[in-house]
This record gives C-alpha cells, sequence and structure tokens, in this order.
C-alpha cells in the first residue's frame, strides 16, 4: 500500500493524543499524588487536544473531494470511518468539560470525575476504530488480524505514557517513579506486539494468482498488464520497496521506538524524557511507514503477484 | 433481480473494445465525466470502470494464453458498500447494482482499498469514486431499441464474449452459460460473492496423430516412400 503522509501524521499523532489523553486522566481520577497538580493536567490535557486536532486536520488532507468530508458522520452503523469520525468529534465537548473542571477546582468533583471517565472511554474507542479501518479490510492480509488494533491501542498509550512523564518531570522539576515505570512497562510492551506482528506477517497465506485468475491447477503468470502507464491501481497498490530497505527500516523503527526510548527512560533526567518521547514519535512514523508498505494489497495478485 | 455479466475467457482475443466502449459511454453517463490526466502525455493516466490483463496459464506446450477484463463483480456481500462512511456507495434493492453517489463522495478512497479486484477508479480531476454502473443508464432506457438495452460493453464485444443478464432467473443466458461452461467466481475465498462470473477456457479439441512403425521393416517402408515421392 502506498504510505500516504497524512495518515501517517494523523495516526501516530492522534494515536498519541489520545493515549495521552486516556492515561492522564486514569493516573488524575485515580489519585496520583503527582497528578493533582492542575498545571500538569491543564498542560498535557492541551498538549493532547493539539495532538488529537493537528492529527484530525491532517487526516483530511488525503481526502480528494473535501467539501462532502461532513457525511462521513452518516454511516455510523456499518463503517469503521464513521465510527471514528463521530467518536473523534464525541471527545471534545468531554474532553473542554474534563479540562475546564479541573482548571476551575483542584479538588477532584463529580464533574470532572464523569467528564473524565467518558472522555477515557471515547479516547480508546475513537483509537480502537482508527485501528478497524485497517483490521476490517479482508483485501489485506498483514491489515486484517487482531493485532492490529493491538498494536494501535498498544502504541497509542505508549507514546502517551511517554509524552505524560515528560510534561509532568518539566513541569514539575522531578519525574514520578511510578510515571517512569508505566512508560518503562508500555515500551516494552509495544516492542513485544510490534514483534510479534512482523513475524505475524512474514509466514505466507492468503489469496494467490491462482485463486484471483480461477486457474487453480496450473501456473498463471501476467503477460500483459493492458496499460503502459500508471493507473490509480498500482500508484496505490502497487507501492514496492526493497527488501533490504525495509529491513533497514525495521531495524530502525525498533531501535527509534523502543530500544533508545528505553533506555533514555531509566535515566531520571527529565531532558532525556522529553528526547526519549520525541524519539518514539519518529520511530512511530516509522512504524506507521512499514505498515502501510509491507500491506499487500489482493488486487497485486491481478498485475503479477504470485501471493501476498 | 440480480443483474451482472458472464465474461468467456475461451473467447475473449483481449482486443480492449469493452473497456473502451465503457469509457465512451460513461464518461458522458450518469457518472460522467471519467476524467483522464495528462491523455497525450508520456504517461496518460485515468479513470477506467474496466480494464484487461491477459495471463500465461501452464507451461509449454500445455500454456495457454488467456485474456481477462475486470470490472466490477457487483457482489452479493459488497464491502465496498459496508465500508464507505458517507453512504455515497450503495447497492441496489432491486438489482443488485452496485454504485456511487458522484454528490456525496468524499474520496477517501477506503472502498477502493476494500475491493479485491480493483474496480474502483479514483477519478483524478473529480476527486470521486468511479465504477461500472453495469450502465444503468442504458439497459432502462426504453427510448433505446429493445435489443441495444444492454451494457455499453456487452454490445460492442466482436467475440460476444460478454453476456449480460438476470441471474436470479435461471432460464437467463447467463444463468444457462454458467451452469453448462462451470462458470467460476473470482477469489471466492474472501466471501464477497462475486455475481459476475467467468467462464473457463474449453478443452481444445485433441489433433489425430498417427503411430509411427519403428521396426526394421517399417523404418525401411518409409524410406522407401520418401525416395520414391522424390
Amino acid at each position: 500500500m502506498h504510505p500516504a503522509f497524512s495518515v501517517l501524521i494523523f495516526t501516530v499523532a492522534s494515536g498519541a493524543g489520545y493515549g495521552l489523553l486516556a492515561l492522564l486522566i486514569m493516573g488524575h481520577l485515580m489519585g496520583m499524588t503527582q497528578l493533582q497538580d492542575n498545571t500538569v493536567v491543564l498542560t498535557a490535557g492541551s498538549l493532547s487536544l493539539a495532538l488529537i486536532t493537528g492529527g484530525l486536520l491532517t487526516s483530511t488532507l488525503h481526502l480528494a473531494n473535501p467539501k462532502n468530508a461532513w457525511r462521513a458522520f452518516s454511516r455510523f452503523k456499518t463503517s469503521w470511518l464513521s465510527r471514528e469520525a463521530v467518536f473523534a468529534i464525541l471527545v471534545y465537548p468531554f474532553a473542554l468539560t474534563y479540562l475546564l473542571s479541573s482548571w476551575a477546582s483542584e479538588e477532584l468533583n463529580l464533574l470532572t470525575q464523569l467528564a473524565g471517565i467518558l472522555t477515557l472511554i471515547l479516547s480508546m474507542m475513537t483509537l480502537f476504530c482508527t485501528s478497524m479501518i485497517y483490521a476490517s479490510l479482508k483485501t489485506i492480509r498483514q491489515w486484517n488480524t487482531s493485532l492490529t488494533p493491538l498494536n494501535y491501542l498498544v502504541l497509542g498509550l505508549m507514546s502517551g505514557s511517554l509524552l505524560l512523564v515528560t510534561v509532568q518531570g518539566l513541569v514539575q522539576g522531578s519525574a514520578a517513579q511510578s510515571l517512569q515505570s508505566l512508560a518503562l512497562l508500555l515500551v516494552v510492551l509495544g516492542a513485544s506486539v510490534k514483534l510479534i506482528y512482523l513475524f505475524w506477517i512474514g509466514k505466507p497465506a492468503g489469496s494467490t494468482i491462482n485463486t484471483a485468475t480461477g486457474f487453480t491447477q496450473a501456473k498463471v503468470r501476467l503477460l500483459d498488464a493492458g496499460h503502459t502507464a500508471d493507473t490509480f491501481l498500482t500508484n496505490e497498490f502497487g507501492y514496492e520497496a526493497g527488501a533490504d530497505k525495509l529491513l533497514r527500516l525495521r531495524a530502525a523503527m525498533l531501535v527509534l521506538a523502543f530500544v533508545v526510548p528505553f533506555i533514555l527512560m531509566t535515566l531520571t533526567s527529565t531532558v532525556m524524557m522529553l528526547i526519549a518521547a520525541l524519539l518514539a514519535l519518529a520511530g512511530l512514523l516509522v512504524e506507521r511507514w512499514l505498515f502501510f508498505a509491507e500491506a499487500r494489497h489482493v488486487v497485486r495478485l491481478f498485475h503479477g503477484d504470485q501471493a501476498t | 433481480m440480480k443483474l451482472g455479466l458472464v465474461v468467456d475467457l475461451d473467447t475473449c482475443v483481449g482486443c480492449h473494445g469493452c473497456a473502451t466502449a465503457c469509457k465512451q459511454w460513461n464518461t458522458s453517463g450518469t457518472i460522467g465525466p471519467l476524467s483522464d490526466e495528462n491523455p497525450y502525455g508520456r504517461d496518460p493516466n485515468g479513470a477506467w470502470l474496466n480494464r484487461i490483463r491477459t495471463y500465461e496459464v501452464d507451461d509449454s506446450p500445455n500454456s495457454k494464453t488467456v485474456n481477462m477484463p475486470l470490472s466490477c463483480m457487483h457482489c452479493e456481500d459488497a464491502a465496498c458498500v459496508t465500508v464507505c462512511p458517507t453512504g455515497a456507495s450503495y447497492k441496489r434493492e432491486e438489482d443488485g447494482i452496485v454504485l456511487v453517489d458522484q454528490d456525496k463522495c468524499m474520496g477517501c478512497n477506503l472502498c477502493s482499498w476494500a475491493c479485491p479486484y480493483g474496480a474502483r477508479e479514483l477519478d483524478p480531476d473529480q476527486g470521486t469514486m468511479k465504477k461500472c454502473t453495469l450502465c444503468v443508464d442504458r439497459i432502462y432506457d426504453e427510448k433505446l431499441p429493445e435489443q441495444e438495452r444492454k451494457p455499453a460493453c456487452v454490445l460492442t464485444c466482436p467475440t460476444k464474449s460478454r453476456l449480460f443478464g438476470d441471474f436470479d432467473d435461471p432460464d437467463s443466458e447467463v444463468s444457462v452459460a454458467v451452469r453448462e461452461r462451470s462458470g467460476k467466481a473470482l477469489m471466492p475465498e474472501l466471501g464477497y460473492n462475486p455475481t459476475n462470473k467467468y467462464l473457463p477456457p474449453r478443452n481444445k479439441a485433441v489433433v489425430q496423430t498417427y503411430e509411427v512403425d519403428k521396426s526394421v521393416i517399417g523404418t525401411l517402408k518409409s524410406w522407401a516412400n520418401r525416395v520414391i515421392a522424390r
């Protein structure tokens, strides 16, 4: 699949935003002492909303006919993209209520708790719906797996936890031990989920050129694709990166998104944590790029691929 | 009703006539235009609703060249309709034709991702998704003579390799052809239940061959025959 840059930015930024928001609310409502600070809540909350909003705005860039984008809320019953749009918009009133109510009173009150819990649920729902857009496509076996939503949720929470401990550390001068441990745990979890995914997609499976053409008892080869220049189909689905490039990027992704952030996170310096968070976000951009570049749509079979 | 096409892979010669007739009709039809980008340049690119590819099946000397036109299969379980967030993609209750409402499409490409057959292409100029309409603006047009109320690709095919009809009617031309020639669906394992079917090439008639007599007398005889013939 062709990795559209707007979608990469969108999923990484909004994933981190929803992860940050969810973890912030969880810690705040569960009474974590360091998170009872107004400044931390408002800074982290605003940062998460900025990431989410920026991501959502970027996502509209890949629409070819954005004047009809408002119609995307209309098929909630069947379309994961529609569900994502609805939940993404629903998060805002509750998140703003939660932040305003936290700003108005330092004490946890019922409004803060109620709005917080709803924001937390809706954030995770939005992130889940985003992942299901990809996971529901039977045409792309590398995406059509429960590992896809797991990846999106865990990596969103992971980047969110790195941002949360960084914001808390920068505002209060020293990072909370518990947030630091949570970030370390989520980095390990994220790396394991990603490694499982990489092993899983390596196994050959799915449709072949034989089932695509209906000739299942003999070898089938493409003689002529019927066009001399690129088409919409070859541009969208024919993306091909060299095997060594993919391997190098996989290594870079694992180092940038997981290994280096883990090492930096073990240090107590908040500056190092900031660097860790930024590196992880860069690593996740590579991860998202690979998620697209390594996904092979079955239309490729009609263009001569033997298997997906 | 379950309207759809049958393509005969035995007789299709891969002339691209169906694709050209389709483009000609539909560019001024209900979903038109079908725009092109750089149509007279080095790399022309544009929306086509039907594409023909050529395959070689099996190895020489048993190989066969097969031309395979591919357009929308008007699937019974059309994932392109399910994933559409705007409601632009829909499947008609009355005849099963899958269409895109050009006034609602936002050009997110998700339906083209959900389609395994590459039947949907984004119009580079309009920014909306285009796909086969089964010439819905022809087949119901009562101003046309009855024999012309068929999709443009079917009417134009010089080898009559394309059949159009109602798959719900067991006696229709398409149902009979699929039954008698074991018509196949493509990628049935994905479970989209495509309506269009493909008729596999017929077995070639066996060419008569003669036993060669390899005994000494036989060799001598054939040598004598050749010498006399000269």
